[in-house]
């Protein structure tokens, strides 16, 4: 299929068209169906991908306003491939562990067309393109948060409308200068991102779209001090809205960073390694001691994941194979470990409508296979080794030790702050004895449940214990990238920083 | 002794006033047709008018661009052309917005629209001329019909509006005409060309003078682009009028106010007076943060709508104000993608228009609160309204992102970097009050039971415009590129 990508990015927005027409009744199967096509799409996709080629593949190109030099531009190389397969699983697994009752046919119809944003996302190679679908998948989730949240949802989902509005608009001034700045190099009209990667800036105009590009796509990760929005989403939004939250929209800012400002501006990117690594770090310590305060379990996990996100960070800044292969990785662990725990989160409020934790206590008694499943997920968050999120954390840590020792072993504490949160968390929740009466009688996990969450489990056991096949391509297209940057950069100080392959790897 | 004037016919090139003599003829035909048959339908009057306006439009490509004639007054040049073409094009989609379920008194008078043909004429005249005194007299004559129209409506509020409006007005004409006078007193010429010359050689002493007169055109075209702060009538007027003129009053007299601002200002901007630039400048930042921030706190969607395309056109006013060809002729994208999804959002308004408002305390037509879980009730119509306001807001890949991005990248090109940063932040201070509505059709739980509510006034027609500004609206995309080339064109072969 010459068109798999444009397959991918049209099929959910059309099927959610067509989903209007669909009975109420059936629209929950339908959804399945169609998130099922467009998954096995997705792996189609994986089947037919040349993994020993490091550039963009399965390219599609047609002008969509030549004045403007802005087209209709993607393709999917080993960076964006497992974000892509990892937003059509996701969707899928969430669509199967769904468990809203009120409106659904809105709620799955809003859901197809998030999974096409999220993908059209990752698949654009147009600047404006990107920032089209980057901005679309805000709609849908404004809907689903404010729909059907919590208490404060309406106030929760126009701050995570605003913020990241507002952060992109900056962003869309940043591609608006890069263009122009294309143009007077070349001049031609181009928002393509490829052909952005191969203009060379000097060091001023590097340093200010830098900060514009990163402005917006820090707003998206989030990175702290701009992380506020975050806790508020997830402790408001449905079970289904956080999943999809933590696990893909994120995301896109970490994607968006080795996409665009990396490549674009190598120099400017070195020169502010520092200030980054700085804001990350404080985004992984201070989140990890407040997920510790938490009292509310979701509010745990919503704040685990944003210190996280800071490794992940952390990991791309340190501009190196390791690190960066290690981010891209530990985004999908990410978005598997993270989404699993939200609905795991889920399933307890499902049936008890509460998130506290001093609520439960004694839960391993009453709901043995849920306990199971919340322990394995949980140490996959803390990192344990043979678990997905050992691969990425470690080796983006490794990466960025590169960089700086002092910095990396203070973001190793991470691993440590985040087994004392997750641990107490669980201890709190499922061990001791059931206070509270109306624990007795929970049903443990139902079929739909365990279907979601066991998927989850196999497959961050099985990509934490063999992780090459996913690995490799990643790494191939991470080293061309790092390679290329290390080419474009102008100052010796940038040479130094972006080593291509420092360390070959021993098996080969 | 005077001589004798001898002119010929040739000389006067009635062509070009062909296009204003439909439109007029037009409106004398439907008061004729009246003195003959009364009681005659109005669907009769709103399909004729239509027609007029679209033999009026083909007149108007017919013409010869560079063309002058009638004493050299009318100019057809490509900005006269290209604005003739949106304001007919904009007249013949608003007009049948007449054609509602229930009888509204207005549109059973004949006079409503042959005052439209007139209004329209009067815009005609407005763009298609360089000489100070036939643009005040198109403005005039544009302007008196529209308040006539206004109060037509015949509701209190409406008289209100006609009146304040009327009011407002009169002041603007004021200070257009003082403003002519100043630079007929130094140049001795009311031809804007003419003027320029003379102005270009003119001495220090008399740039003094010169900039009184800019002064008072400034604010004379501030009241009529309603730039804050001489903004203050059109929230209360868009409240008084209907809800379909309202709409017509948000992009038409704002096209024809922009080109003649176009025509004046962009003397000024390229000569060396930088005072001109930084006035503008300023009023242009202004209008755009203020309008947003009162429209934050507004209760009703009307006159929400009202202050936003208040901040719209203070957006839109940066493209005079940079002044390129590329920015003058994103200001002509940006409006007519504006057209298309103002038009939807205002007949949206306006077929859930009720005789008795039920809302709150009947204060307003149009409360929020109207508009409360709408898609509980009528999914396709929260649907459609919610595509409008995102499209208002800039989000992508809707109309209005093309035309903000296009001024936006004009801005850039031209190294105002910070206003365009300006314009990003505002776009991001308006996203909250086109939220508000979609919240309030999303989030909020029903306060009506049925959807009937919504589409009270509805018919086809209405309809069917409806679904017309839908399809613009979402597929824009594919427009952009042709309509910028042809509006490119147009621009540049005026010379702006």
């Amino acid at each position: 299929m010459d068109h798999i990508l444009s397959v991918l990015v049209l099929f959910p927005a059309i099927a959610g068209l067509l989903g209007f027409v669909v009975s109420k009744e059936s629209i929950r199967a339908y959804g399945i169906s169609v998130a099922t096509i467009e998954f096995l799409l997705s792996l189609w996709l994986w089947f037919s991908f040349d993994a020993s080629y490091p550039g963009m593949q399965f390219v599609e190109v047609l002008p969509l306003i030549p004045s403007f030099g802005i087209s209709y531009y993607l393709g999917v190389d080993g960076i964006s491939l497992f974000i892509i397969i990892l937003s059509t699983f996701i969707t899928l697994i969430g669509l199967i562990a769904l468990s809203v009752k009120k409106d659904i046919k809105n709620m799955i119809i809003s859901l197809l067309f998030l999974e096409m944003t999220m993908v059209g996302v990752f698949v654009s190679l147009d600047a404006i393109l990107f920032y089209v679908f980057w901005e679309l998948s805000l709609v849908p989730m404004l809907y689903i948060i404010g729909a059907w949240g919590g208490e404060l949802r309406i106030y929760a989902a126009i701050k995570f409308f605003l913020y990241t509005f507002a952060g992109s608009l900056i962003m869309l001034v940043g591609m608006l200068v890069m263009a122009y700045l294309y143009h007077q190099a070349t001049g031609i009209w181009s928002f393509s991102i490829t052909e952005w990667h191969r203009l060379i800036l000097p060091m001023n105009y590097q340093i200010w779209l830098f900060i514009a590009f990163f402005i917006g796509l820090a707003i998206k990760v989030p990175m702290f001090p701009f992380h506020t929005w975050l806790p508020y989403a997830h402790g408001q939004a449905p079970t289904i809205g956080s999943v999809i939250l933590a696990a893909v929209l994120l995301k896109m800012g970490t994607y968006g960073l080795v996409r665009l400002p990396l490549p674009m501006f190598p120099d400017a990117s070195v020169h502010m390694i520092y200030p980054v690594a700085i804001l990350s770090l404080i985004m992984i310590i201070y989140t990890a001691m407040v997920a510790y305060a938490q009292k509310d379990m979701k509010q745990v996990i919503a704040y685990s994941s944003v210190s996280h996100m800071g490794v992940i960070v952390l990991g791309i800044f340190a501009m190196n194979p390791e690190g960066i292969t290690g981010s891209v990785f530990f985004m999908l662990s990410h978005g598997v470990v993270s989404g699993a725990l939200f609905m795991l989160v889920g399933v307890i409020y499902d049936r008890r409508h509460t998130k506290l934790i001093s609520e439960f206590g004694g839960l391993a008694q009453v709901m043995p296979r849920y306990a199971t499943v919340m322990g394995i997920m949980a140490m996959a968050s803390v990192g344990l080794p043979l678990t997905m999120s050992f691969v990425g954390e470690f080796l983006s840590l490794a990466g960025f030790y590169q960089v700086s020792h002092t910095m990396t072993i203070l973001a190793g504490t991470s691993i440590i702050l985040g087994a004392v949160y997750m641990l107490t968390l669980y201890k709190r929740v499922f061990f001791g004895e059931v206070v509270h009466e109306k624990n007795r009688k929970l049903n443990d996990l139902d079929g739909k449940e365990s279907m979601a969450l066991w998927t989850l489990v196999l497959v961050t056991i099985w990509l934490g214990v063999y992780p090459k096949p996913v690995l490799e391509p990643i790494n191939t297209s991470v080293e061309a990238l790092v390679s290329f940057m290390h080419k474009k950069a102008m100052t010796s100080e940038a040479k130094s920083v972006i080593r291509p392959t420092v360390i070959k790897r021993e098996a080969e | 002794m005077l001589e004798p004037i001898s002119v010929s016919m040739e000389s006067l090139n009635l062509g070009t006033l062909a296009p204003m003599l439909i439109a007029i003829a037009g409106a004398l035909g439907i008061l004729i047709i009246d003195l003959i048959k009364k009681d005659i339908d109005k669907t009769l009057y709103v399909m004729l008018s239509v027609l007029i306006l679209f033999v009026d439009l083909g007149a108007v490509l017919g013409q010869k661009l560079g063309d002058r004639g009638f004493f050299d007054v009318m100019l057809v040049d490509g900005l006269a052309v290209l604005s003739q073409i949106i304001i007919l094009f904009a007249s013949m989609l608003f007009t049948p917005l007449a054609l509602t379920s229930r009888r509204f008194h207005e549109y059973s008078y004949p006079e409503f629209f042959a005052l439209f043909l007139f209004m329209v004429a009067g815009f005609q005249f407005m763009v298609a001329t360089d000489n100070l005194i036939l643009i005040f007299v198109g403005l005039e004559t544009a302007s008196l019909a529209l308040y006539t129209l206004i109060a037509l409506h015949n509701r209190e509020r409406s008289f209100e509006a006609a009146i304040k409006y009327f009011t407002m007005g009169a002041l603007a004409a004021g200070f257009f005409v003082m403003g002519s006078m100043i630079f007929y007193a130094l140049t001795g010429s009311v031809e804007l060309y003419k003027i320029a010359e003379v102005l270009s050689v003119a001495s220090a002493a008399n740039m003094t003078v010169a900039l009184v007169g800019i002064s008072f055109m400034i604010a004379a075209l501030g009241f009529k682009l309603s730039m804050v702060p001489f903004h203050t009538w059109t929230p209360d007027v868009y409240e008084g009028a209907s809800a379909a003129l309202a709409g017509y009053m948000s992009v038409v007299p704002k096209i024809a106010g922009f080109v003649v601002a176009m025509r004046i200002f962009e003397l000024f901007i390229h000569s060396d007076i930088v005072w001109v630039r930084d006035i503008l400048y300023a009023a242009v930042v202004v209008t755009m943060t203020l309008a947003n921030v009162i429209a934050l706190v507004q209760h009703d969607v009307k006159r929400m709508l009202a202050f936003s395309s208040i901040s719209h056109a203070g957006f839109v006013m940066a493209a005079i104000m940079i002044g390129t060809t590329e920015a003058n002729s994103s200001l002509f994208l940006y409006w007519i993608l504006f057209l298309f999804t103002n038009l939807g959002a205002f007949a949206m308004l306006w077929v859930s228009r009720h005789k008795a408002s039920v809302w709150g305390d009947g204060r307003f037509d149009h409360p929020y609160e109207k508009f409360s879980g709408m898609i509980h009730i009528m999914p396709v119509g929260a649907v459609v309204m919610a595509l409008f306001m995102l499209s208002l807001a800039g989000v992508p890949p809707f109309s209005l992102f093309w035309g903000k991005l296009s001024i936006m990248a004009a801005a850039i090109h031209s190294d105002y970097i910070v206003l365009a940063l300006i314009m990003a932040l505002n776009s991001a201070i308006a996203a909250y009050y086109y939220l508000k509505l979609i919240v309030y059709m999303f989030l909020k739980s029903p306060s009506e039971s049925e959807g009937t509510v919504y589409m009270k006034n509805a018919s086809k027609p209405l309809q069917t415009i409806i679904g017309l500004s839908v399809f613009l609206t979402v597929f824009a995309v594919l427009a952009v590129d042709p309509m910028m080339e042809f509006i490119t064109a147009y621009v540049q072969a005026s010379g702006f």
